[in-house]
């Protein structure tokens, strides 16, 4: 019975589950990649700046973190390049004129660069010589901001499309109609409208903090974890450190970019930022703290507000009216619910971390950081709301923008204001967007879906375990101890000995079995005992 | 002749991105598909390392592969996609087990934890290839298309005898390709070893090699009309024919790097040839009253075109020295370290 229930659910939903389902296991990676590609290139700057090799073992030590989800990243990345065609095949054929390119720019421009530095990065301790393994950590580091850059230049092009028209298809020479429908499709005439369509900008610096903070809440999370276990005590003193200087300033400037964006928002979407803070009705806004919304009354349930606080962030006046639900039709809304709590869930965790690492900022100065275990537990577990934020956060730019997967633009009148219909209703030109509904594979079916999502649920609840507890093992062998290795001047005179040795074992972790000397006299007899047979 | 305009040098492209991801990744998945054939735990990390610093590198051309289909002609990308649903989700899982075996098996020593990302590598690279190798037969088989340009096949439609010959193809092809590049990365017994192993591969390659042409020529009559009207691409199928042949010859006499270079010589020639069959079709239609999608009804406007062709002028002299610093950083034999 479950089973024809589920057969029921049609191709739309399923596609919206496997997308969001896929993209945010993936996005678990790429914040940090970007975040600790920073880090990364910040450590070995001082390396190579004062030769001391507490820099040398840090920047080791998390680049065998950032491979590990470098290496999820790529393989749960390509998945999503793929389900634009799979799933949203129509979504493809609309779009793939202004879209694809900026997803092929990304595989040219950030992924060749990302991939290929890696290697050098990982393995190429003892291959290159310093200065070029800096480089190297700058290219990996910069293609991860690239593909960034691309990515959100395209999604943001769905959000508020620019740079583009809408034209019928063409078959040889004469415009195209099938079962009596033309055949439209986006096509750009502009390309650097495209990219800077009016939200890229905004998005991108908002997308990129989010970033900086996951990347230091993980360096710092494991560094305090360090620190409470009483383990590896200078590296996690100036890991902690950096990374908190990281998370507290992008915390603060996501504060300062969130507010920005909200505004913009409310320019060129204002249907998604009162579905953000369930504003049903047109007039002076509240802010909600806390509440449920609740469509049937159009109102908010159990509301903690204050009261003309959207109106004065908006507006910088409390009573200015703030454009409500109530100026679209129904169909023409996104769901209140899950936008309004992915959004107040990305506010509330952005906040507690401002305040737990400006806590932990005003410790550190008082000396007393280090020694602090509550705050020091805190620290270690603020990944988990670092990681939520920047999710819930995608998730409401995402259910915020249905039920269309290209934006449509308001009708204007002749003098740039918003046309209004007879109901009061705002109008939508809707031949200028797509539809989510409308935008789904027409050669696939539900069970088909079905099955995909069933085993890419699979699947990915087997590598997430896998990749904590590959992480918890990278975590418990720490860093390499330092002393062990020379600094640059004297490791000149040791090229010739250290490519002999060169180590490139396994993989783009690039950490080799630490076990691997105890057992060489085993492997050797494994290896006669197997030519024997 | 067609004129000489920015469908075809698209079409062209596409087929270089095509031809360097066969080539580049031919021979990671092909040491995959060999990988249980190494014995000791020591020989399968060698095996590995052979291609850890560059795998994921290699993928990155099928996803720019994938990019370009979409930017240049989104109609063909969108069809071949949905028609491939369920392949092209197990192709997914494929490289998803591949990159995961390939970077976590090291990670513990549990015999378990080795055993299963051992043929986790294994298996998931031979289906890969397979099921590329099936596209790559349907691709030239055609599909059934509506008016729109839909798949209106079905699942059962796209296993085939024919493309399941081309699946095989690929693997043969791969395995040599893959032997061929572990020889060049290991040394005395193991490559020896590797070295009995080509020879076997070869003869199957030959064999599916053999098999595929003809029925090619006997299914598939219309992939050789091409031929008739560019007899140029004879050349290609002459170069390929040769290279084919030679690579007993450079491998006998102990010249295994022209022996790899041969190997990938034939990739690239069979994945040209097989652009030049199709041309100007992207999707063939099965059906002779429904239209194809071509490089002109199926590609994007000329502005995008031109946009996306600055781009690959741009990137690709870049991607190619990248990938020159990464090859020479990591040139030489894989060394023992145990």
């Amino acid at each position: 019975m479950l089973l024809a229930q589920l057969e029921n659910l049609d191709v739309v939903t399923l596609s919206r589950w496997q997308f969001a389902l896929t993209i945010m296991f993936h996005y678990l990676f790429p914040p940090l990649t970007i975040g600790m590609g920073v880090v990364l290139v910040y450590l070995e700057a001082m390396y190579l700046k004062s030769g001391d090799l507490l820099f040398k073992q840090a920047a080791k030590f998390w680049t065998g973190i950032f491979a590990v989800n470098f290496a999820i990243g790529v393989a749960t990345g390509i998945v999503m390049e793929f389900e634009f065609g799979t799933n949203w095949a129509t979504y493809s054929r609309f779009v793939g004129d202004v879209f694809g390119s900026a997803l092929a720019a990304e595989g040219i421009f950030a992924f060749f660069l990302e991939s290929g530095f890696l290697a050098i990065l990982v393995f190429g301790w003892d291959r290159v010589g310093p200065k070029l393994h800096f480089f190297a950590a700058c290219m990996v580091a910069l293609g991860s901001i690239f593909s960034s850059v691309w990515i959100v230049i395209a999604n943001s092009w769905q959000q508020t499309p620019a740079g583009h028209q809408i034209v019928q298809m063409t078959r040889d020479g004469v415009p195209w109609v099938v079962d009596g429908q033309p055949v439209m499709r986006a096509e750009i005439y502009d390309f650097w409208a495209m990219v800077f369509n009016p939200s890229t900008v905004q998005r991108l610096i908002h997308v990129w903090i989010g970033c900086f903070i996951v990347g230091a809440a993980m360096v710092m999370s494991i560094s305090a974890w360090y620190l409470l276990r009483g383990k590896h005590q200078d590296f996690a003193r100036r890991s902690l450190t950096g990374g908190l200087w990281l998370g507290f300033l992008a915390c603060v400037a996501a504060l300062a970019s969130g507010h920005f964006q909200a505004k913009n928002v409310y320019r060129t979407q204002p249907a998604k930022l009162a579905a953000f803070e369930a504003h049903y009705e047109t007039g002076p806004a509240a802010m909600t703290l806390l509440g449920v919304p609740n469509d049937q009354s159009e109102s908010v349930d159990f509301a903690i507000a204050v009261p003309g606080g959207l109106s004065l962030l908006l507006h910088e006046d409390p009573n200015a009216e703030v454009i409500g639900l109530d100026r679209f039709r129904p169909e023409d809304r996104p769901p209140v619910l899950p936008s309004f709590v992915s959004y107040h869930l990305m506010i509330g965790f952005g906040s507690a971390l401002l305040l737990l690492y400006g806590i932990s900022v005003v410790w550190l100065f008082r000396g007393k950081l280090f020694a602090n275990r509550w705050l020091l537990w805190l620290l270690v577990f603020s990944i988990v709301p670092a990681t939520i934020a920047n999710h819930s956060g995608w998730v409401a730019a995402e259910v915020g923008r249905q039920p269309f997967v290209v934006y449509p633009p308001l009708l204007t009148d002749a003098s740039g204001g918003r046309m209004i219909d007879d109901q009061g209703h705002f109008a939508f030109d809707e031949s200028q967007g797509l539809r989510t509904a409308n935008a789904v594979s027409r050669s696939v079916e539900g069970s088909e879906v079905l099955a995909s999502i069933v085993m890419f649920g699979l699947v990915y609840v087997a590598l997430f375990f896998v990749w904590i507890s590959v992480l918890h093992h990278k975590i418990q062998k720490g860093p390499e101890p330092v002393g062990l290795r020379k600094s640059p001047e004297n490791e000149t005179g040791f090229i010739e000995a250290a490519t002999a040795i060169s180590r490139h074992e396994e993989g783009l972790m690039g950490d080799r079995d630490e076990d691997a000397e105890d057992e060489a006299g085993r492997s050797v007899e494994q290896q006669d005992s197997g030519e024997a047979r | 002749m067609m004129t000489w305009d920015l469908h075809i040098i698209w079409y062209i492209l596409l087929a270089v991105l095509l031809a360097g991801y066969a080539v580049l990744d031919g021979f990671d998945l092909g040491v995959g598909i060999l990988h249980l054939g190494l014995r000791t735990d020591q020989e399968r990390r060698l095996g590995i390392s052979s291609i850890g610093p560059v795998w994921d590198g290699n993928e990155v051309w099928l996803v720019t592969f994938g990019g370009a289909l979409f930017a240049a002609f989104p109609e063909a990308y969108a069809t071949i996609f949905s028609a491939f649903y369920l392949p092209f989700m197990g192709l997914l899982v494929c490289l998803i087990m591949r990159a995961v075996s390939i970077e976590f098996r090291s990670k513990f020593h549990f015999g378990w934890w080795r055993g299963f990302w051992d043929f986790g590598f294994f298996a998931s690279s031979l289906v890969a290839t397979l099921l590329y190798g099936v596209a790559i037969g349907n691709g030239m088989r055609g599909l059934p298309l509506d008016e729109r340009g839909e798949y209106v096949g079905g699942l059962w439609n796209l296993l085939n005898g024919y493309s399941l010959l081309t699946g095989i193809l690929a693997v043969t092809m791969f395995g040599l390709h893959g032997s061929l590049y572990l020889q060049l990365k290991t040394e005395d017994k193991l490559q020896a070893r590797v070295r009995n192993w080509s020879w076997w591969w070869y003869g199957s390659f030959a064999i599916a090699y053999a098999a595929t042409t003809a029925a090619t020529g006997w299914l598939h009559p219309q992939s050789l009309e091409n031929f008739r009207a560019a007899p140029w691409a004879f050349g290609i199928a002459a170069i390929n024919f040769a290279a084919v042949a030679m690579i007993p010859w450079s491998s006998k006499s102990g010249k295994i790097g022209r022996a790899f270079v041969l190997s990938c010589v034939n990739i690239a020639c069979l994945v040209a040839l097989w652009f030049v069959s199709l041309f100007p079709d992207l999707v063939t239609s099965r059906e002779p009253t429904v239209a194809s999608l071509t490089i002109y009804n199926a590609a994007s406007s000329d502005t995008t075109l031109q946009i996306m062709l600055w781009i690959a002028i741009l990137g690709m002299p870049m991607v190619i020295a990248y990938t020159a610093v990464v090859y020479w950083t990591f040139r030489g034999k894989v060394e023992n370290l145990y």
